[in-house]
C-alpha cells in the first residue's frame, strides 16, 4: 500500500509516495537521495542513522516514514551552512574524531543533541551521551575529545 | 618521538588534520550502498536457518509470483553455468607433506547447507522489500543433520562430518620447530609453566555492512562491480579466474568509500560474484546490501583458538623452550586467507620479544558447522601474543619474579639485531628495553602498590598487567610466502603522475577504509617532491584507475604501499634530472634535486619540478631519440622482509569483588612503529586497536549453541565496546626506524588489538590472585569474574 508523506527536510518541504512499511531512513536515503544517513544495524543499536526529528536526535531506522508527517527533519547534509563546516564538524576534523567515516554522521547528530542538553558536557556526560552510537574505528577516545572541543566552539 | 622534524606543517611528521574528512563529515561519502545505477534491481539472499542439513526440494514457484520479483537463482543455476566455488588463497602443507583438505565452497548451497547463514537462493526484485518478500515465499525441504558446533568438539570421535570427504573434520595438522629439542629442554628445566586457554571467536563488525552492486553493459561486454572491499584487484582476480571464468580485462572492480574492514573485507565473498553474474543474466544492475543480522552469519569471523602450552625456564627465569598445541577453528568453509592465519601468522610470532632458543608449535585446523573464520585485526598475531604474555605472566607469578623483571631477563638485547628467531622470521631492528622502561615510567609502575592499597580501601581489587607484543607487518617477501603456500604475490604498486600544470595524482594499490591514506600518502609525496599538499590527490580502490595492487591488510600500507610510491617518485626524480639537464644545458650528473627544485650544482641554474612537468607535456624542443615526453612513473615494490613493530602495554584494573565488574583504571601504550608520518593518525590507529582489544578482553564473544545456532547474532546479543567502556590512555613512542624500507616505517594498524588483550587479562588475574583465582578466559565479563571468585572461594559462596 502506497501512502503520501509530507515533511520538511533540511529546511525544504518534501512530499514522497512510499509504501506504508517504509522506514524514515529509507525515505531519506532511497526517496530523497540523502545518503549521508547510514544504516549500520537492524536492531536500533548502532546509531549510524541518527537524525534530528523536530530538533531531537532519533534513530531514523526506528521510525516509519509516515510518523514523520509534518515533522522538521535535519540530516547530516543540513548541518554545514553555505559550504562552511559547523563547529562540531570542524572539531571532529581537528581532533581526528573519525576514521572510516561511516558512523560519523550519526555521531555528529548525536553530539549536537547532547550539546543542546549539556552545553558544557563533562567527559562522562559525553561518554554516556554517545553510548547509543557505535564506532569500531576510533575507540571513541578522539570522538570524546571532538565533542568537547565542538561544544566549546559552539559557545559552551 | 623520533620522527623527522616536519619541513612544512603538512610534511612527514606533521599531525596534519585529515584531508579526506570533509566528505565524511558532511554526509557526502560514497559507500557502496550509496551508489545507485539506472535500472537497478535488488537482491536478497535466502540463508539457511539450520547449521547442518540436506537440501531437498527448493520450491520457488510461489516466490516468482510475488509482485516485483524478477528472477530467483539457486545452486542448480550455479551448477548449470559451471561457476567455480570460492577459492582459498593459501595452501598449507601439514605434517609429512600432507596437503590440506580443501572442500568446495559453492556460491549457493548445493545438496547441503553447512552453517546458519549458508546462502541457498538469491531473489532479485524491483525493490528490496519485494526481494525480501520473495525470499520468504521460497519453500525449502530441509533434512536436518547433527551439527558440530564448536572447535573443541570438531575432533571428537563420532563428531558429525561437516564435509563427507574430510575425515575427522581435520583441514590440516601442521607443525613448526624442533619437537625433540623442545621436549628435551622441557624435560630437564628447573621450572615448567603450563597453561590452557581459549582465544574466543569474535565478530569483526565493521559498522558499514558489506554491500555489492554488479552491472553488466552488453554493448561493450564489460562488467563493473562496486563492493565494500579492502582489495579490489584481489577480488577481481579471484572472481574472474576461479569463480566466474570471465577475462579480467572485462571486469572493473570499484571499492569506493569503505566503512571499516578490520580484515573482514579482504576476502572474496559469494555475494560479489553472485551480483556480477546475475547482472548479465537479468540484464540490469543488481545490488545487495547486508543487514546486520546477515553480516553476523556471513562475514568471516575471527580468532577461535583452543591452546595448550608449556614454557620451560631455568632457575633464574631464562626461557629455554616453548611448546604450543593449538586447535584452530576454520568454520564450515575455507575463507580466502583462513589457512595462513593460525600457521604462518601465528607460529612465526611465538618468539615474541624474547630469546627463547627452542620453539615447537603444532596446529590442527578444523571444520565445524559455523561461519567461516579468517583474518581479523591482528590475525594470528594477537593469538600468539596472548598466549605468550599470559604464560610469561603465570611463570612470573609461579616463580615469584616481578613480571617486568622476568620479561627483561629474556628480551632480545638492543645490540643483537638483526635477530634470527627459531621460528623462521628475523627481526631487523628494535629496542624492546626502551619501550619497557618508558611504559614502566609512564604508568608509574612503581607506585602501583600504593594504588592497590587505595583501591582496597574502596573495597576494590586492583591489578596490573603487562604485555610486550611484537607484530609482523607487510607479509613478505613474495618468494618466501610463496614457498610456504601463498597463492598470491604480496607486493604493492603505485603510479605518481604529474599533470602539465604541476599538480600530482598518485594511484596506489593500497586501500583506505579509515586509515587516512589520502592524508598520510600525500604528506610523503609533498615532502619528497616539494609539491604543496593541496596539489596532490591520492586515488585508490578502482581497478579501472589504479595499477594492479594487493590492497590493505596486515598493517602493510605505509611500509609496502608507501614504499611503492617512494620508488615511483625516485623514478620521477631521475627522469626530472634528465629533463632539467636538457632544459638547463647541463650534464645530467650535475643536476641535483632538493625541495622541489632541480639545480645545476655550483650554479644558479634552476628549474622547479612544476616547470619540469610542464615541459614534459609540451616537449617542443625535446631530443626525442634520447628523452621521452611525459612525467608519470610507476613502481612495484616487493619487500625484502616483514617489518616488526613492537611495544609494551601496561594496564591497571579495578575489580568489584561483589559484582565481578572490571573497570580499566589506566592504560599505558608505548609503541615502536619506526618513523611516523602523521602522529595524530597513528595514535588514532592505536586507540582503535586497543578498543577492539579491550572489547575482546572484557566484552566480546561469538557464541554458538550446541546445535550451531548463533546465539550472539545481533547487536542486542553481541557485546560491542561503547564509549563508556573505554578508558583514557597514556601514549608514547620509542621508535627505531625500519632498516629495509626507505621511509623507515613499520606499520601501526593492528598493534593495539595485538598488545592489549593480555595486558587487560593479566591485570584481572593479578587483581584476583589474592583470592586464589589462577585462570580466566576472555571475555572477563562480570559473570565470569564473579564465578571465578566464587569457585576460588567455595566456602564464601556457600554463605
Amino acid at each position: 500500500m502506497s501512502v503520501s508523506v509530507k515533511l520538511t527536510v533540511n529546511g525544504k518541504p518534501v512530499t514522497a509516495q512510499v509504501e506504508a512499511r517504509t522506514l524514515l531512513v529509507q525515505l531519506l536515503r532511497d526517496n530523497l537521495g540523502l545518503t549521508g544517513t547510514h544504516v549500520g544495524c537492524d536492531t536500533s543499536q548502532c546509531g549510524a542513522c541518527t537524525v534530528h526529528f523536530n530538533g531531537q536526535s532519533v534513530k531514523s531506522c526506528t521510525m516509519l516514514a509516515v510518523q514523520a508527517e509534518g515533522a522538521q527533519i535535519t540530516t547530516i547534509e543540513g548541518v554545514a551552512t553555505n559550504g562552511a563546516l559547523h563547529p562540531m564538524q570542524k572539531a571532529f576534523n581537528e581532533n581526528h574524531g573519525l576514521q572510516c567515516g561511516f558512523c560519523t554522521p550519526g555521531m555528529v547528530m548525536s553530539a549536537l543533541d547532547l550539546v543542546k542538553r549539556h552545553p558544557k558536557p563533562t567527559v562522562d556526560e559525553i561518554k554516556q551521551g554517545i553510548e547509543g552510537n557505535f564506532c569500531r574505528c576510533t575507540g571513541y577516545h578522539n570522538i570524546v575529545k571532538s565533542v568537547q572541543a565542538g561544544a566549546k566552539a559552539m559557545g559552551g | 618521538m623520533n620522527a623527522p622534524t616536519p619541513v612544512l606543517n603538512t610534511g612527514i611528521g606533521a599531525p596534519l588534520a585529515r584531508l579526506e574528512d570533509g566528505r565524511f563529515l558532511t554526509g557526502s561519502g560514497h559507500y557502496t550502498d550509496d551508489i545507485n545505477r539506472p535500472g537497478q534491481l535488488h537482491a536478497q539472499l535466502l540463508r539457511s536457518p539450520h547449521a547442518h542439513a540436506k537440501l531437498g526440494k527448493i520450491d520457488i514457484a510461489a516466490a516468482l509470483k510475488i509482485p516485483g520479483v524478477v528472477a530467483i537463482f539457486t545452486g542448480a543455476d550455479v551448477e548449470a553455468d559451471k561457476l567455480g566455488g570460492l577459492p582459498c588463497g593459501w595452501g598449507v602443507t601439514g605434517k609429512g607433506g600432507a596437503a590440506m583438505k580443501e572442500p568446495p565452497h559453492p556460491l549457493l548451497a548445493i545438496g547441503k547447507v553447512r552453517h546458519v547463514g549458508d546462502p541457498i537462493a538469491m531473489v532479485i526484485a524491483e525493490t528490496k522489500n519485494a526481494a525480501k518478500d520473495g525470499a520468504e515465499a521460497i519453500s525449502v525441504d530441509y533434512q536436518e543433520l547433527p551439527a558440530v558446533a564448536s572447535t573443541t568438539s570438531a575432533l571428537k570421535k563420532g563428531a558429525a562430518l561437516v564435509h563427507d570427504d574430510v575425515p575427522g573434520n581435520l583441514c590440516y595438522d601442521w607443525e613448526l620447530g624442533d619437537k625433540a629439542a623442545v621436549d628435551a629442554a622441557i624435560g630437564k628445566a628447573a621450572h615448567v609453566t603450563k597453561l590452557s586457554l581459549v582465544n574466543q571467536r569474535l565478530v569483526p563488525n565493521a559498522i558499514e555492512p558489506r554491500a555489492a552492486l554488479g552491472e553488466y553493459e552488453a554493448a561493450t561486454d564489460q562488467y563493473t562491480l562496486y563492493t565494500s572491499s579492502q582489495n579490489p584487484h584481489v577480488i577481481r582476480l579471484l572472481m574472474c579466474a576461479f569463480v566466474l571464468h570471465i577475462p579480467e580485462n572485462k571486469v572493473r572492480v570499484v571499492a569506493p568509500d569503505v566503512g571499516g574492514g578490520f580484515g573482514s573485507k579482504i576476502f572474496h565473498y559469494a555475494e560479489e560474484a553472485l551480483v556480477t553474474w546475475a547482472s548479465k543474466k537479468v540484464g540490469r544492475p543488481v545490488k545487495w546490501t547486508a543487514e546486520r543480522s546477515e553480516s553476523f552469519v556471513s562475514d568471516a569471523q575471527g580468532r577461535d583458538h583452543v591452546t595448550e602450552a608449556s614454557l620451560a625456564l631455568d632457575k633464574d627465569g631464562h626461557f629455554l623452550a616453548l611448546k604450543v598445541h593449538t586447535v584452530a577453528g576454520m568454520g564450515a568453509y575455507l575463507s580466502t586467507f583462513s589457512t595462513c592465519v593460525p600457521t604462518y601468522l601465528y607460529a612465526l610470532l611465538l618468539a615474541g620479544q624474547y630469546t627463547t632458543p627452542a620453539i615447537y608449535c603444532e596446529v590442527k585446523a578444523v571444520f565445524s558447522n559455523t561461519v567461516a573464520v579468517d583474518a581479523y585485526r591482528g590475525a594470528g598475531r594477537p593469538e600468539a601474543t596472548y598466549l605468550l604474555e599470559r604464560i610469561i605472566e603465570q611463570a612470573a607469578r609461579e616463580m615469584k619474579i616481578d613480571p617486568t623483571e622476568l620479561r627483561r631477563r629474556n628480551l632480545v638485547p638492543a645490540n643483537k639485531f638483526p635477530y634470527q628467531t627459531p621460528v623462521v622470521v628475523a627481526y631487523d631492528t628494535g629496542n624492546y628495553q626502551a619501550h619497557l622502561d618508558k611504559a614502566i615510567e609512564l604508568s608509574d609502575y612503581k607506585g602501583f602498590a600504593k594504588r592497590r592499597e587505595d583501591s582496597k580501601k574502596k573495597g576494590k581489587l586492583r591489578g596490573v598487567g603487562i604485555s610486550c607484543y611484537i607484530e609482523a607487518c607487510g607479509i613478505a617477501p613474495s618468494a618466501v610466502v610463496g614457498s610456504v603456500g601463498a597463492r598470491a604475490g604480496l607486493f604493492e604498486a603505485a603510479e605518481v603522475r604529474f599533470d602539465p600544470t604541476g599538480t600530482v595524482t598518485v594511484f596506489t594499490g593500497s586501500h583506505s577504509h579509515g586509515q587516512g591514506h589520502e592524508t598520510t600518502f600525500a604528506q610523503v609525496v609533498s615532502t619528497k617532491l616539494g609539491v604543496p599538499i593541496e596539489n596532490i590527490t591520492i586515488v585508490h580502490g578502482d581497478t579501472g584507475r589504479i595499477p594492479f595492487g594487493m590492497g590493505t591488510y596486515g598493517s602493510r600500507s605505509i611500509a609496502v604501499g608507501g614504499t611503492a610510491i617512494v620508488k615511483a617518485m625516485d623514478k620521477l626524480v631521475a627522469k626530472g634530472r634528465k629533463i632539467a639537464a636538457h632544459m638547463l644545458e647541463a650534464a645530467e650528473g650535475d643536476v641535483v634535486f632538493e625541495n622541489g627544485q632541480f639545480k645545476v650544482a655550483g650554479t644558479d641554474k634552476v628549474k622547479s619540478i612544476g616547470e619540469i612537468a610542464f615541459s614534459a607535456y609540451v616537449p617542443h624542443n625535446y631530443p626525442h631519440a634520447t628523452l621521452e615526453p611525459g612525467f608519470d612513473e610507476s613502481a612495484f615494490y616487493d619487500p625484502t622482509n616483514f617489518t616488526f613493530p613492537s611495544g609494551t602495554y601496561i594496564c591497571e584494573v579495578e575489580v568489584d569483588p561483589e559484582t565481578g565488574v572490571v573497570e580499566i583504571a589506566s592504560f599505558t601504550a608505548v609503541d615502536d612503529f619506526g618513523n611516523i608520518i602523521n602522529p595524530m593518525i597513528v595514535e588514532g590507529q592505536v586507540e582503535g586497536g586497543i578498543a577492539q582489544g579491550i572489547g575482546q578482553a572484557l566484552i566480546e564473544n561469538c557464541v554458538y549453541d550446541d546445535e550451531g545456532q548463533l546465539v550472539t547474532g545481533s547487536y542486542m546479543d553481541y557485546g560491542m565496546p561503547r564509549a563508556d567502556h573505554i578508558p583514557n590512555y597514556k601514549f608514547a613512542f620509542t621508535n627505531t626506524p625500519c632498516t629495509h624500507n626507505p621511509l623507515g616505517v613499520k606499520g601501526c594498524g593492528e598493534a593495539g588489538a595485538i598488545g592489549s588483550p593480555p595486558a587487560v587479562i593479566n591485570a584481572v588475574l593479578d587483581a584476583l590472585a589474592p583470592l586464589g583465582v589462577t585462570n580466566i578466559d576472555m571475555p572477563a565479563t562480570p559473570s565470569r569474574v564473579w564465578a571465578a571468585i566464587q569457585s576460588a572461594h567455595p566456602a564464601k559462596a556457600a554463605e
